[in-house]
């Protein structure tokens, strides 16, 4: 009888033990990147954050398919495309909030707000790959001489941000063919941004597309580790300034603590922290002082083709098509 | 009709409801696109691909694991190999390594960082796909199959052999035709257990990078716009898992093995082992334990010695390890209290009934684990919300799966306890639920302690059940081991591995305990 007693009052207190937090973060972004500043924001405003860390595009799908019962009050995606594809289930967000970042960074309905921008660009494991026998374009990824090279990771939010721009200045046509020889040169596909960092570092492959603090990342770690990033042609679709964005479901029943959360992302100190300790691009202009890593946002700029980052909404065509393709 | 037997009935079959209703659910998911949209889903020649590589990765584990099963358990059961208990622990250790921990110590051998090269000068390729995952599941499962061998070796009259040798046959012919047929039905039975672990199991497919159902399941949840293709890959994956257990049943059907003579059968008797059998025989061994028990271990010190700042990790290791601790304590209890009126039942008042919730009650044992998980997640979204990312939700989830585990103590100390004790005690006036209470219960602690702890090890290292329903915060060692490893964070891998891996020892030495007891 004790030992039932015991069971049950043991079962009661570890699971009614309540989530002691404020807000819930569902969060695309990896927890090593982003852990640092929400621990600041904790420690700052008092107020607790309960993350939810899984992939950009499985949290979208969560929200979608939680719907009004979602306990999200925030959604940070690793790429702005997936904040577009569930636009309709945020709120508008002040634009005293928000103003600080150019309109090019945010929703046209205010309804997410960029944190932080990167290039995406093709790292290259120094010690097998010259730097001039790199690809000019993106599009040649798919030549016989990288078969079985190029490390990709074809589930991850920052990907299909750029496969969705792809679509979007290619057309559906030569995206499709463009990704089915890409695939056919025997592409090497793994989980994340890091781990395509660091299967190049292990010799699984050569080169690997990927976003440029990944690789900064593993060089403030190790300044001699044999790996080096560089930008595609002028213009070519290979080169992309993406953005991390984030923003507050209808839901949310603590929107204000949750825009604290906002405003505490466009800091000039959370945007400091980006710039120097993740190695991204400000999206707030003028508010860092530090330089970040060895490229800067210029010259991703003039590298990139000019996209409008509101017209990437369509993540489920793209994932659609990676999945006709047989890659999901 | 007794009170007690109405009131376990009822809890029975209210355990196979929960067991039940979400695989509803899943049903209702699936069948919510338009019969076009399924079929190509379902006809895809994707889908043939996973069954392929599925089945291919079932057969070519069973085959790696017995071939170092069967070998073991000869040498321990029928020859005079020396150190023949050393061996036998030996045999079982490996289980402390969960096949994502194994997958792990694998990879962790590769690449220019890895053990080979930074040890030995050499870089090996990334073990990966078929082979990497057929060799992380065997040399984690292959334990299992040489338990049954070695129970079926000692059970096997050896006259039956010596007769057939007296009729001429040679001893390849007696292996082949007297043996082996003989050795079947345990081969099976641990041919089951392996075949719904490597069908079910997550962890060490996902990062050999060999797509099976489980892994599909998994890349269509996280990264696939809508659930109905992951409702389908689950359900054949369930149909896959159930035939596999029909078909091992229909293969025991009307097979016959026992004596019909009289008389007994004679004592054991051991092949006299050459000084070189003693050596190969040792060879062997060494072989085996080096890959399963060596590999692990110095892949593991190989990269927790490269961890700069130990100290620095520890609140981490242990936030993550209280919080497999707040599942699994829970867990445990949770299925020890489902299993008792089941087993009960089963003991007590055997009937169709009771047959009928007993064989429920495997469902969740049966059904592999990530198809088992999706079902609860559509369940808890769609008709039981405040369930939904809980850690209730998730305690229920690992009761219900384990319950088959925390059950087979527990029915065998009730077979052992003696139903006159509890007569005595109605005599003496105490109604059914009392004596339950008062009697039954005190005397089979024992196995309600042993089931228990068999859960609550189980659970500590759970992966795909968590992965589908950590509530928001939830990072357990198993997730923050995984996460890592498939990041190619191996350092940072290492402390969550070696928790797991000491932790899984116990369960061993649990297992070694239980093992030295039945012979």
């Amino acid at each position: 009888m004790k030992l039932l007693r015991n069971s049950i009052l043991a079962l009661t207190a570890f699971t009614a033990a309540p989530a002691l937090a404020d807000i819930t973060l569902y969060s695309g972004r990896g927890e090593p990147l982003v852990a640092p500043i929400i621990a600041a924001f904790t420690a700052e405003t008092g107020i607790r954050v309960n993350v939810r860390y899984a992939g950009t595009a499985e949290l979208a799908i969560l929200l979608q398919e939680e719907g009004d019962a979602s306990p999200a009050d925030l959604y940070w995606a690793q790429d702005a495309t997936a904040l577009g594809a569930v636009a309709a289930r945020m709120m508008t967000l002040p634009d005293a909030l928000v103003a600080s970042v150019p309109a090019a960074y945010r929703d046209t309905e205010n309804r997410w707000v960029a944190t932080s921008g990167r290039g995406r660009i093709i790292a290259r494991a120094t010690d097998r790959v010259d730097e001039a026998d790199l690809p000019a374009s993106l599009l040649d990824l798919t030549a016989p001489e990288w078969n079985g090279r190029v490390v990709w990771a074809p589930t991850n939010g920052s990907l299909h941000g750029h496969l969705t721009a792809m679509r979007a200045v290619m057309g559906e046509d030569a995206t499709r063919d463009f990704l089915q020889a890409f695939i056919a040169n025997n592409p090497i596909a793994v989980r994340n941004n890091t781990a395509i960092v660091q299967a190049i570092l292990d010799g699984e492959g050569d080169i690997g597309l990927t976003n440029n603090y990944y690789v900064s990342r593993a060089l403030s770690r190790a300044t001699d580790a044999p790996i080096a990033q560089a930008l595609f042609d002028d213009g070519d679709i290979g080169n992309l300034l993406l953005v991390a964005a984030i923003g507050i479901p209808q839901s949310s029943a603590n929107g204000e603590d949750a825009m604290k959360f906002i405003e505490f992302l466009l800091s000039p100190k959370a945007q400091q922290f980006f710039v120097s300790d993740v190695q991204e691009f400000e999206v707030v202009p003028g508010s860092t002082i530090a330089p970040g890593g060895m490229l800067s946002m210029e010259q991703v700029l003039t590298a990139a083709p000019e996209i409008d980052l509101n017209t990437l909404t369509d993540l489920e065509g793209t994932l659609q098509m990676l999945r006709d393709l047989g890659v999901l | 009709m007794p009170a007690a037997r109405v009131v376990f009935s009822v809890i029975g079959l209210g355990i196979g409801a929960l067991m039940l209703l979400p695989l509803i659910w899943l049903m209702l998911r699936a069948f919510e696109a338009d019969l076009a949209t399924v079929q190509s889903l379902i006809l895809r020649p994707r889908t043939r691909m996973l069954l392929w590589n599925t089945g291919l990765l079932v057969l070519c584990t069973l085959a790696l694991a017995t071939a170092m099963a069967l070998p073991l358990a000869w040498l321990v059961s029928r020859t005079d190999l020396r150190g023949r208990r050393l061996v036998n622990i030996l045999a079982v250790i490996p289980l402390a390594t969960p096949g994502y921990v194994m997958a792990y110590a694998l990879i962790g051998l590769s690449g220019n960082f890895g053990f080979m090269n930074q040890v030995f000068g050499f870089t090996i390729p990334r073990l990966q796909g078929l082979w990497g995952a057929t060799l992380a599941l065997a040399l984690y499962t292959f334990p299992y199959i040489y338990l049954n061998l070695r129970a079926a070796f000692a059970g096997l009259d050896q006259s039956l052999e010596e007769a057939a040798r007296a009729l001429g046959a040679s001893p390849r012919e007696v292996f082949f035709r007297v043996t082996l047929p003989h050795l079947m039905p345990a081969l099976m039975a641990g041919w089951l257990v392996v075949g719904l672990y490597v069908i079910g199991d997550f962890g060490a497919v996902a990062l050999m990078r060999y797509e099976v159902f489980s892994y599909a399941i998994y890349i269509q949840f996280s990264a696939a716009f809508d659930r109905v293709y992951a409702a389908w890959l689950a359900l054949m994956l369930i149909a896959i898992a159930l035939s596999v257990v029909w078909w091992e049943s229909r293969l025991r059907e009307g097979a016959h093995f026992a004596r019909t003579g009289s008389g007994t059968g004679i004592g054991r008797r051991r092949v006299a082992l050459s000084p070189p059998g003693q050596i190969l025989g040792w060879g062997f061994v060494a072989l085996v334990v080096l890959a399963a028990i060596g590999l692990p271990i110095a892949v593991l010190s190989f990269w927790m010695i490269r961890l700069d700042d130990l100290p620095a990790i520890l609140p981490a290791l242990l936030r993550a390890f209280s919080q497999s601790l707040s599942v699994a304590a829970p867990s445990a209890l949770l299925a020890a209290a489902m299993a008792l009126p089941v087993a009960v039942l089963a003991v007590r008042y055997p009937s169709p009934l009771s047959t009928f919730i007993n064989r429920l009650a495997f469902i969740g044992y049966a059904v592999p684990a990530l198809a088992f998980a999706l079902a609860f997640v559509f369940f808890s979204l769609n008709a039981a919300r405040f369930l939904y990312q809980t850690h209730l939700l998730l305690v229920t989830v690992y009761a219900l799966s384990f319950l088959a585990l925390a059950l087979g103590p527990i029915r065998s100390a009730l077979y052992q306890a003696r139903p006159s004790v509890e007569e005595a005690a109605r005599a003496l006036g105490h109604g059914p639920l009392s004596v339950f209470a008062r009697v039954t219960l005190p005397t089979i602690r024992p196995g309600v302690v042993a089931g228990m702890v068999l859960v609550f090890v189980i659970a500590m290292k759970e992966l795909p059940i968590a992965f589908l329903l950590a509530p928001t915060g939830f990072r357990p060692l198993s997730i923050t081991m995984f996460s890592r490893t498939s990041e190619g964070m191996l350092m940072d891998a290492a402390p969550y591995a070696a928790a797991i891996m000491v932790f899984s020892a116990l369960f061993v030495g649990f297992v070694l305990r239980h093992d030295k007891k039945s012979e």
